[in-house]
């Protein structure tokens, strides 16, 4: 979150500091302040009010030093003051006050971390599944409706509707800020981890990072998937989910060439590639391998594995691949999969093959307006010499696409194949 | 928290079954409302008579109007509901997922309004 304010110059040490904190704690804050009460919006519009208190404090007094308790102290005095305006009862002000005690008997450095329970909370199955993600944006990280309405391509008096109604539901249904029992936690944490990869994939789609706004989520959603590594290292596949993010981020800037063209994954020049970040993507893999439960985020993590590793190595592992891609299918039915195993089975038996594996998705309405799609099967019938059907997929394929170099990239493919077959 | 736990089924399921098919059906609701009771979870349950018997009535320019049946036409209908006493929400969908309405229809979890918070508005 940015705090606002900050005009003058002598404010923008304060500012920096405040932003620090808040990138750092303000998920912390939030779960701390409205786990008893569930709810988010009160605890928000406190934390909202100690930042403003602390910008026009720290400037003159200096800035304390343990900036989180400062925030918390004042947040939940704000708090409870609110609670007792708003009438909403004394069960919340006890609550609130029973909250302040605890955290006084602690050593105000170490304030608990209840992230994960807000986590939980915030991909809870009785919220509706399109707000999970940015409800956990605005809530955990502090994201604005501007930046969440931004990354998700829609307005922001919208998101704000929807978002308030999230926390009205979280609150007024009493959906619990804990997390889940032993025999819950696998189907919770696949929400949980889903919402994370959803955020950085929103960020991803975005791969000149010409909208910062965009290329920012990829970075929160990073930080999110390395705290619930931190948080829950018992867990593979939230290792899985870090090694797949790290395997995309490590190539982002290898998608462009100087002239800010698209480079699709054959022709990437690897040593373009963040070294130390496939290494630590490698590294995550492993120690997840070692628990023995596979799922879907460590197999797509290997996926990326192996590919990185044939453009490296320049020897192909279609084989390989095509393994982890049945696998991957297997516990994941979903066209998108069935698209990028078809892919690669091109790779290893041929165009034809790939098409025919395609066939049963034909009439999928799920997927007449999936760009993707569109352009794998515009490549094979190409490559399967089906000229005027490519030609129309590639039609499609281009007037779906909405990043301007993929789109021109699909142009010149579409040209050379027309000329190649006057 | 108080919620109600709301069973939806089909009526005519019920007409369709043979009579060791009912036995069963109401001794596993029986089964179930002990449950919560030893739990001490429940706070009040009751069966509906079928939505044949269903009237609606609503002022229309001051006069009470009154129709014949229940206010939604769907397939499904309001069959009878339990209000329990849970801590939070994944404690009433727990209950509300043992309920044998969840395997014959479908289950509605709602909060009840905490009395004292009537004051305030809904938004």
């Amino acid at each position: 979150m940015s705090v606002p304010g900050g005009e003058h110059d002598g404010n923008r040490a304060a500012q920096s500091i405040a932003d620090a904190v808040a990138r750092r704690s303000y998920g912390k804050l939030v779960a701390l302040l409205a786990m008893r009460t569930r709810d988010v919006a009160a605890a928000e519009d406190a934390l909202a009010d100690a930042f403003a208190a602390a910008l026009a404090d720290w400037p003159k007094k200096g800035c304390p030093a343990n900036p989180e308790a400062w925030l918390m102290t004042v947040a939940r005095r704000r708090a409870i003051d609110g609670a007792r305006h708003r009438r909403v009862g004394d069960a919340v002000v006890t609550e609130l006050t029973i909250l302040a005690d605890e955290i006084d008997d602690r050593d105000a450095s170490a304030l608990p971390d209840r992230r994960l329970a807000l986590l939980f909370a915030c991909t809870h199955p009785a919220l509706e599944p399109g707000i999970r993600t940015p409800l956990m944006l605005q809530v955990v990280l502090g994201l604005d409706a501007k930046r969440i309405a931004s990354a998700f391509l829609t307005s922001p008096a919208a998101i704000a509707k929807r978002l308030a109604r999230a926390k009205q539901k979280m609150r007024g249904a009493g959906i619990p800020f804990s997390v889940p029992e032993r025999e819950e936690l696998p189907s919770r944490l696949a929400a949980v981890l889903e919402a994370v990869y959803a955020a950085y994939a929103e960020g991803w789609g975005d791969p000149l990072g010409a909208d910062s706004l965009r290329r920012d989520l990829a970075g929160e959603a990073l930080f999110l998937a390395h705290l619930l590594v931190e948080l829950l290292p018992e867990e593979p596949e939230t290792m899985g989910l870090l090694a797949l993010m790290l395997y995309a981020q490590a190539r982002r800037d290898a998608r462009r060439d100087e002239a800010g063209e698209y480079v699709p994954l054959s022709a990437q020049d690897p040593t373009k590639w963040n070294a130390p970040m496939l290494d630590a993507a490698d590294a995550l893999l492993r120690r997840a391998s070692a628990f023995h439960t596979i799922g879907r985020f460590q197999l797509e993590a290997a996926l990326q594995s192996a590919h990185v590793y044939r453009c490296r190595m320049q020897r192909p592992n279609w084989g390989e691949v095509m393994q982890l891609y049945d696998a991957l299918l297997a516990i994941m039915p979903s066209p998108v999969v069935a698209i990028n195993r078809a892919l690669a089975l091109a790779e290893r038996d041929g165009p034809q093959a790939a098409l025919d594996a395609l066939a049963p998705y034909a009439d999928d309405p799920r997927l007449s307006e999936y760009q993707p799609y569109w352009a794998a099967r515009a490549d094979l019938l190409a490559r399967a010499g089906a000229t005027r059907e490519a030609l129309d997929a590639y039609e499609l394929a281009i007037g779906l696409e909405r990043d301007p170099a993929a789109r021109r990239f699909l142009q010149r493919q579409c040209a050379a194949v027309s000329t190649a077959n006057r | 928290m108080q919620y109600l736990l709301m069973i939806y089924s089909q009526e005519n399921g019920w007409n369709e079954m043979s009579d060791n098919e009912r036995q069963q059906g109401v001794a596993a609701y029986h089964a179930y409302t002990e449950s919560l009771k030893k739990a001490e979870v429940w706070v009040g349950s009751n069966r509906l008579q079928p939505s044949g018997t269903a009237t609606t009535v609503r002022l229309v320019d001051d006069k009470p109007q009154v129709l014949d049946g229940p206010y939604s036409d769907s397939k499904e209908q309001l069959a009878g509901y339990y209000l329990i006493e849970a801590p939070d929400l994944d404690a009433a969908i727990a209950w509300a997922s043992r309920c044998p309405g969840a395997a014959h229809g479908t289950m509605e979890v709602r909060p009840i309004w905490p009395t004292a918070t009537y004051a305030q508005s809904a938004a």
